[in-house]
């Protein structure tokens, strides 16, 4: 089987986030960077479905200099081989421009399926694995927490509000992964030191050959609204407090 | 030129969706601005009727694809469709929901149309005429005013935050074909795993009581569905409960489960860690129920109770039982 598995860089979820003084983006100095934990997910799904079929596992990655580590973690994981598309071109790339770069690249390598995470946790868009799907005309399975390879289909368990749908799709396909889906490993010892080894072709936007400009652009980023402080509710019995929280939320919040 | 406000309707099972009426009331807000058309696709099997329910809350015009390769949701046939309706009618703004239907189908017909698209917005707004729809980003650490250099400019909106008014327009209904050939289909649904507790889903629900480590146990959750019983809400979780095996998967609200905006959201033993806060910071009313008054939960709480919670819950289930009754 050939299996891709994208991954992203991101901030670690304790990073403390500032925003530039003049909105235009965030600061980076002191951010820790890891791989987006869905994508965690992705390349773990990946290497189960290489162990139990055989196969190959390639990651591909936008994303800058920096982004390296990241495959490197995959790789260390025990993935086989990467692609980076590392090109300033990308610095203000949109999910369509991602989705767009990592088609082209995917189209040249053999693929039956394809792993996305659900969503990046830095600018927490989701977009990115459906729009892939649409630039390789290949059907997607979004949100998937449960999957099974049945030859040349995979079987699916896709939760919606309210419901769980068993779904059948032909491949090749795109799936994008959410936690339930299975338990990521952690890169071992002689895992990291193979990783080292492994081929990572490195690729720039002309070698990529699209169009770089975003269609969505963050004109402006700023602090969350400051929500108004909130009250402690005195009082020196728990029914008491109880008694203080109900009214508040009836007569002031309105929320009950 | 491109012109009006576009909304992509979703219905399960022969009703609308609560987001749909949320749809169709923003897109009423704005296309009030500049004087402008509010038209809706509605895709499904027998659903024809359901185009008066958008009318009364703000549709000009639906656009009905009523076919029975529209029942079920499959992602390529409806987006074959609504690239297709909106091509023909080339509205200035397309909206959808950022629902688990939403998210899937927003995404898809955004790259079919090559335009921007911005997902599970928290507001919308025209600034000189032109489109910007704000979102949350890294987690709700700070929000993006996104702009879109292409036509429609497409955003989908985050369930239970844009306010649902009736304003009685005339839901003209336009027939569009919805047939779709059965080739391109790959996906099929084998089966449809029904929720049977009566439960809303945590992403439409308007009270939320979740539990964290501090339940101890899952027997400690019993408490809190007494709670939500009587507030007719649903339980959620932290992480932390649902990792130790006392609640489900699609219980987790957070970054790695659900991002949630109810009226009220009540946090009982729960610390509130940053990924935590991440799935539930756009409530609307929030409590937090915890005896260590240092608990990050505090800094986002409007109403905090700094006590043991094993004692508080059923003395605040005995009082709202009173003042819901
Ligand atoms: C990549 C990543 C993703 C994550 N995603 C999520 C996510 O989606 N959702 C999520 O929730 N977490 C997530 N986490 C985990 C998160 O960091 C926290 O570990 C988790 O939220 C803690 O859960 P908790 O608040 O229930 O437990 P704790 O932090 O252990 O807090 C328990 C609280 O209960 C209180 N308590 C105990 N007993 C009582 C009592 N009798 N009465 C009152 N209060 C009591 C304590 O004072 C304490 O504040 C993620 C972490 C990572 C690294
Ligand atoms: N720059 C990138 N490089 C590789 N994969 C990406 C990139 N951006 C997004 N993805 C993939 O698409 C998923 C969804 O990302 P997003 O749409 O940005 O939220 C991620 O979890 C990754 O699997």
């Amino acid at each position: 089987m050939n299996i891709i598995a994208c991954v992203k860089q991101v901030p670690d979820t304790e990073a403390q986030i500032k925003v530039k003084a003049d909105g235009s983006g965030i600061e980076e100095g002191q951010i820790k960077w890891v791989m987006n934990p869905y994508d965690e997910f992705g390349v773990e799904e990946a290497l189960k479905l290489k162990e139990k079929n055989g196969g190959d596992v390639t990651v591909v990655c936008v994303g800058p200099a920096r982004a390296m580590e990241t495959i490197r973690t995959a790789l260390a994981m025990g993935a086989d081989k990467g692609v980076h598309i590392c090109d300033p071109a990308f610095d203000n790339a949109d999910a369509f421009v991602v989705a767009n770069a990592l088609a082209a690249v995917i189209k040249t390598l053999p693929h039956d399926i394809i792993f996305c995470g659900q969503r990046a946790i830095d600018d927490d868009s989701g977009q990115v694995g459906a729009m892939l799907a649409e630039a390789l005309g290949l059907p997607q399975l979004t949100l998937v927490t449960k999957l099974d390879f049945a030859g040349s289909s995979v079987k699916v368990i896709r939760p919606i509000e309210g419901a769980q749908l068993l779904i059948e799709t032909a491949l090749p396909c795109v799936v994008t992964c959410q936690k339930g889906l299975n338990e990521p490993r952690y890169a071992s010892l002689p895992g990291i030191m193979k990783a080292k080894k492994k081929p990572v072709d490195v690729k720039d936007a002309a070698a990529v050959g699209i169009a770089t400009d975003a269609k969505a652009k963050v004109a402006k980023t700023v602090p969350p609204p400051a929500r108004p402080p909130g009250k402690i509710i005195c009082g020196d019995e728990p029914a008491q407090k109880a008694a203080e929280l109900g009214r508040l939320l009836r007569e002031e919040a309105k929320a009950i | 030129m491109a012109k009006g406000v576009m909304i992509v309707a979703e219905q399960r099972d022969g009703a609308l969706r609560k987001i749909s009426l949320e749809l169709a009331s923003t897109a009423r807000k704005l296309a009030d601005q500049t004087g402008d058309e509010v038209s809706a696709i509605l895709l499904g099997s027998g659903i024809e009727g359901l185009a008066a329910e958008l009318g009364k809350y703000g549709v000009d015009k639906v656009f009905v694809g009523d076919n029975a390769a529209m029942e079920p949701y499959i992602t390529e046939a409806h987006a074959a469709v609504v690239a297709k309706v909106v091509k023909e009618n080339d509205p200035a703004i397309l909206l959808l929901g950022a629902s688990v239907q939403g998210k899937d189908l927003s995404a898809r017909v955004a790259a079919k149309l090559a335009t921007g698209l911005a997902t599970d917005c928290t507001d919308v707004k025209l600034d000189g005429g032109k489109f910007v729809a704000i979102r949350p980003m890294y987690a709700g650490k700070c929000f993006g005013e996104i702009v879109t250099s292409a036509t429609p400019a497409m955003a989908s909106l985050r369930p239970n935050v844009f306010p649902a008014a009736e304003n009685a327009k005339a839901g003209t209904v336009v027939k569009v074909d919805a047939a779709v050939d059965a080739a391109s289909i790959k996906s099929k649904i084998l089966e449809v795993q029904k929720d049977t507790s009566g439960k809303v889903d945590l992403t439409e629900a308007n009270v939320i009581v979740s539990g964290g480590r501090g339940m101890k146990g899952p027997e400690g959750f019993g408490i809190l569905e007494e709670l939500a019983a009587v507030l007719k809400g649903t339980v959620g979780a932290s992480r932390a409960a649902v990792d130790a095996g006392w609640k489900l998967q699609k219980d987790q609200v957070g970054q790695t489960g659900k991002v949630v905006s109810p009226n009220l959201y009540i946090a009982c033993g729960i610390s509130g860690a940053i990924q935590h806060l991440a799935g539930m910071s756009s409530s609307k009313c929030i409590v937090a129920i915890n005896k260590d008054a240092e608990a990050p939960i505090f800094t986002k709480a409007d109403y905090g109770v700094v006590d043991d919670l094993f004692k508080v819950v059923p003395e605040l289930t005995a009082v709202c039982k009173k003042l819901v009754a």
